[in-house]
C-alpha cells in the first residue's frame, strides 16, 4: 500500500522512449535494418509477456508455448495463401477463399490459438510440475510435426507470403508503420495484463502459484482460473504468432519447434519472471545477444548460456528485477 | 443443539494394510467444539483430510448440514461452509497478512472471473478482512508478508483465513501445534467465544486444550472411534484409560 517506487517508473519511461524512438534513430544513423531487428524483439516480448501470465503469475511452466504462435501464424499464412491462389479452405463449412485483411485475419488467429490452450490446457492441467512440462511440450511436438506432415501447406517448407495482412488506410509493408502496430499491441496487452495480475482473478492465480491446496481448501475452484490464464495466454501467443507470420512473411513448422519455446522460456528467465515488464527486457537482451554474437559466431549459444547462468544465479527477478531494484516488490 | 451437524458413517480408509479409518462413525453437534483425540498414528489428521475431501476414502458417508458430501470435491464442501486448517500451517507466503484473508473473503464472495478492478483497492475485500485481523489480534501485522511472521503469528494468520469465509464448521488440525505456552493460550482464547456460533471438530495433542474447551470427545484408536462422550465420561472411561490416556 505504500507510494509507486520511483526507480519503477524511471525504468519503464526509459524504456517506453527508447522503443518509440527507435525507428527516426534508425533511420538517422542510416541503419533502417534495425526497425526490423526491434520489431522481432516486440513480438517476443508479446510472446513472453503471455508466457509471464501462466509462468510468472500462475506457476504452469508451459513448455509448449511456441504452439500458440505456430497456429496464429498458420492462420495468417493459409488464409493468405488461399486468398492468393483463391482457393477454397477445405475442411470448412461454406466455401471461403481466404482472406488478406488483418482485421480477419488476426482475430481469427487469437481465437484458434485460444480455442487450441482451451483444449489441450483442459488436459494438461490435469497435470502439474515436471508432468505438465512435459505434456505442454508434447503437444507442441504434435502440432510440429502435424505441420511438417501438410503437404497442401509446404510441409517442412512452409507457406511463402506474398504480402502483409491488409489493414485500411495503414500500410504494414512498410517496415516502420508495421513497428508501429506491434509495439502498439505489445504496450496495449502489458497495460491490460498489469490491471489482470493485481484483480481479483490475478489473486487467485498468484495463490494458485503460492499454495494451490490452500486455495481448493478455502472453496475456491482453481482449475477453472488456470484454464482461464491458459487460454487468454494461448490467445495472446496467437497474436504474436499473427505478427510473427507478417513480420517474415513466411510460416513455417519451425516456428513451433520445441526450441522455439525454450527460447521463449529463456526470454522470460533473462529478462525477470513474474514482472510482466521483464519479457520485455528479456526478448530486447536476448536477440539483441543473438544480433550481435551471431556476427561474431555461429556458436552463439555459447555465449549465451553463462550469461542465463550468471543471472539465474544472481538476479533472481531478472534484468528486470535488477535494474528497478530489490525495492520493487512484487507489482 | 440437538440436530448433528456431521455425520460421519463406516468411514473407512486402509493404507495397505494398515487402517487409518476402520468403519469409523461419530456425529458432531451443531455449535459444539468436539475434540478428536486419539495416539499417534490413530488416524486423526487421514479423518480431518477425508472430510475436507483431500483424501478419498475407500467407503463410508459423510453428511453435512443435512447434505451427503461424500461425492463432493475440496473446494465444494468449503464453499458450503465446511473449512479446515493444517497441522503445518498453510498460507500464501507471499501475500501480507491482509492479502491473505481477503483471498479467503474473495472465495467467500463467489468467482472471482473479474479482470480488471485492482483487488487490494476494493472496499467489500479488504474492510472484512482487516475486521478479522483486529478480531484475532494481527492488526497492527496486516501489511507485513505472511512469510516474515512469526509462527504463533502465522497459525493465528491461518484461522482469520478461515474464519473470514464465515464458515459452519471447522476442522482444526492441532492449532496450537508448535505454539509456546502463552500462544496456546491466547489461541484457547480466540477458540472458546465461537462457541455456540461454529461448530469446531478440534484434534488436539494438548490434553488441557481439549478438556478445557470440548463440549464432547471422540477417542480414536486405530482408526476405530472407542468411545464419544462428554469429557468428563471420556476421563472415567477404562477404555480410553488403557488405550490412550494411561498416565494422564
Amino acid at each position: 500500500m505504500s507510494a509507486p517506487p520511483r526507480r519503477k517508473q524511471v525504468v519503464n519511461l526509459t524504456g517506453l522512449l527508447v522503443l518509440l524512438a527507435l525507428p527516426p534513430a534508425a533511420f538517422a544513423l542510416g541503419e533502417p535494418f534495425l526497425i526490423s531487428v526491434a520489431t522481432r524483439i516486440v513480438i517476443a516480448a508479446l510472446a513472453a509477456l503471455s508466457l509471464d501470465l501462466i509462468l510468472g503469475f500462475g506457476g504452469m511452466v508451459s513448455f509448449g508455448h511456441a504452439a500458440f504462435l505456430g497456429i496464429g501464424a498458420y492462420v495468417v499464412g493459409i488464409l493468405a495463401h488461399h486468398d492468393v491462389e483463391s482457393t477454397l479452405i477445405p475442411f470448412l463449412p461454406g466455401a471461403w477463399h481466404g482472406s488478406a485483411a488483418a482485421l480477419v485475419q488476426w482475430p481469427l488467429a487469437v481465437l484458434a490459438a485460444a480455442l487450441f490452450a482451451l483444449l489441450t490446457g483442459a488436459l494438461c492441467l490435469r497435470t502439474s510440475g515436471v508432468y505438465f512440462i512435459m505434456v505442454t511440450l508434447a503437444f507442441a511436438q504434435m502440432l510440429y510435426h502435424f505441420f511438417v506432415s501438410l503437404p497442401a501447406y509446404g510441409g517442412h517448407d512452409g507457406i511463402n507470403l506474398w504480402q502483409r495482412s491488409m489493414v485500411p488506410g495503414v500500410d504494414l509493408s512498410k517496415d516502420w508503420v508495421f513497428y508501429y502496430v506491434c509495439l502498439f499491441i505489445l504496450l496495449a496487452a502489458l497495460a491490460v495484463f498489469s490491471r489482470i495480475v493485481n484483480s481479483r482473478f490475478g489473486m487467485v492465480l498468484q495463490g494458485c502459484k503460492q499454495n494451490e491446496a490452500r486455495l481448493a481448501a478455502l472453496g475456491i475452484a482453481t482449475g477453472r482460473y488456470k484454464l482461464a490464464a491458459y487460454t487468454l495466454a494461448g490467445a495472446i501467443a496467437g497474436l504474436a504468432g499473427a505478427l510473427t507470420a507478417n513480420q517474415t512473411e513466411f510460416v513455417g513448422p519451425s516456428l513451433m519447434h520445441w526450441s522455439r519455446s525454450g527460447e521463449i522460456l529463456v526470454m522470460l528467465i533473462l529478462g525477470g519472471i513474474g514482472t510482466l515488464y521483464g519479457a520485455v527486457a528479456g526478448a530486447a537482451t536476448f536477440l539483441a545477444l543473438e544480433e550481435i554474437l551471431t556476427s561474431l559466431t555461429e556458436h552463439w549459444m555459447l555465449f549465451l548460456g553463462p550469461i542465463l547462468v550468471f543471472v539465474v544465479l544472481f538476479a533472481r527477478r531478472g534484468i528486470y528485477g535488477w535494474l528497478v531494484g530489490p525495492e520493487s516488490g512484487d507489482d | 443443539m440437538t440436530e448433528p451437524i456431521l455425520e460421519v458413517s463406516g468411514l473407512t480408509k486402509f493404507f495397505g494394510a494398515v487402517a487409518a479409518s476402520d468403519v469409523l462413525t461419530f456425529a458432531v453437534e451443531r455449535g459444539s467444539i468436539h475434540g478428536l483425540i486419539g495416539p499417534n498414528g490413530a488416524g486423526k489428521s487421514t479423518t480431518i483430510a477425508q472430510l475436507s475431501g483431500e483424501l478419498r476414502p475407500d467407503a463410508g458417508r459423510i453428511r453435512f448440514a443435512g447434505t451427503d458430501i461424500s461425492a463432493w470435491p475440496v473446494h465444494r464442501r468449503a464453499h458450503a461452509g465446511l473449512q479446515r486448517s493444517y497441522q503445518i500451517t498453510s498460507l500464501f507466503p507471499d501475500f501480507t497478512a491482509a492479502e491473505n484473508v481477503a483471498l479467503a473473503v474473495q472465495a467467500r464472495q463467489g468467482h472471482s472471473f473479474r479482470f480488471l478492478a485492482p483487488a487490494r483497492e476494493i472496499p467489500s475485500l479488504r474492510e472484512p478482512a482487516l475486521a478479522v485481523l483486529g478480531r484475532l489480534g494481527l492488526a497492527a501485522k496486516a501489511d507485513v508478508p505472511a512469510s516474515r511472521l512469526g509462527h504463533g503469528e502465522q497459525r493465528q494468520l491461518e484461522l482469520a483465513m478461515v474464519l473470514a469465509t464465515r464458515p459452519k464448521m471447522l476442522l482444526l488440525d492441532e492449532p496450537t501445534a508448535g505454539m509456546s505456552r502463552t500462544e496456546s493460550r491466547r489461541m484457547m482464547g480466540i477458540l472458546r467465544p465461537l462457541k455456540g456460533k461454529v461448530t469446531i471438530l478440534l484434534v488436539e495433542h494438548d490434553m488441557d486444550v481439549v478438556f478445557a474447551l470440548a463440549d464432547a470427545i471422540t477417542v480414536l484408536v486405530k482408526g476405530k472411534a472407542i468411545i464419544t462422550g462428554p469429557p468428563a465420561d471420556v476421563r472415567a472411561n477404562e477404555n480410553v484409560r488403557r488405550a490412550y490416556l494411561g498416565n494422564y
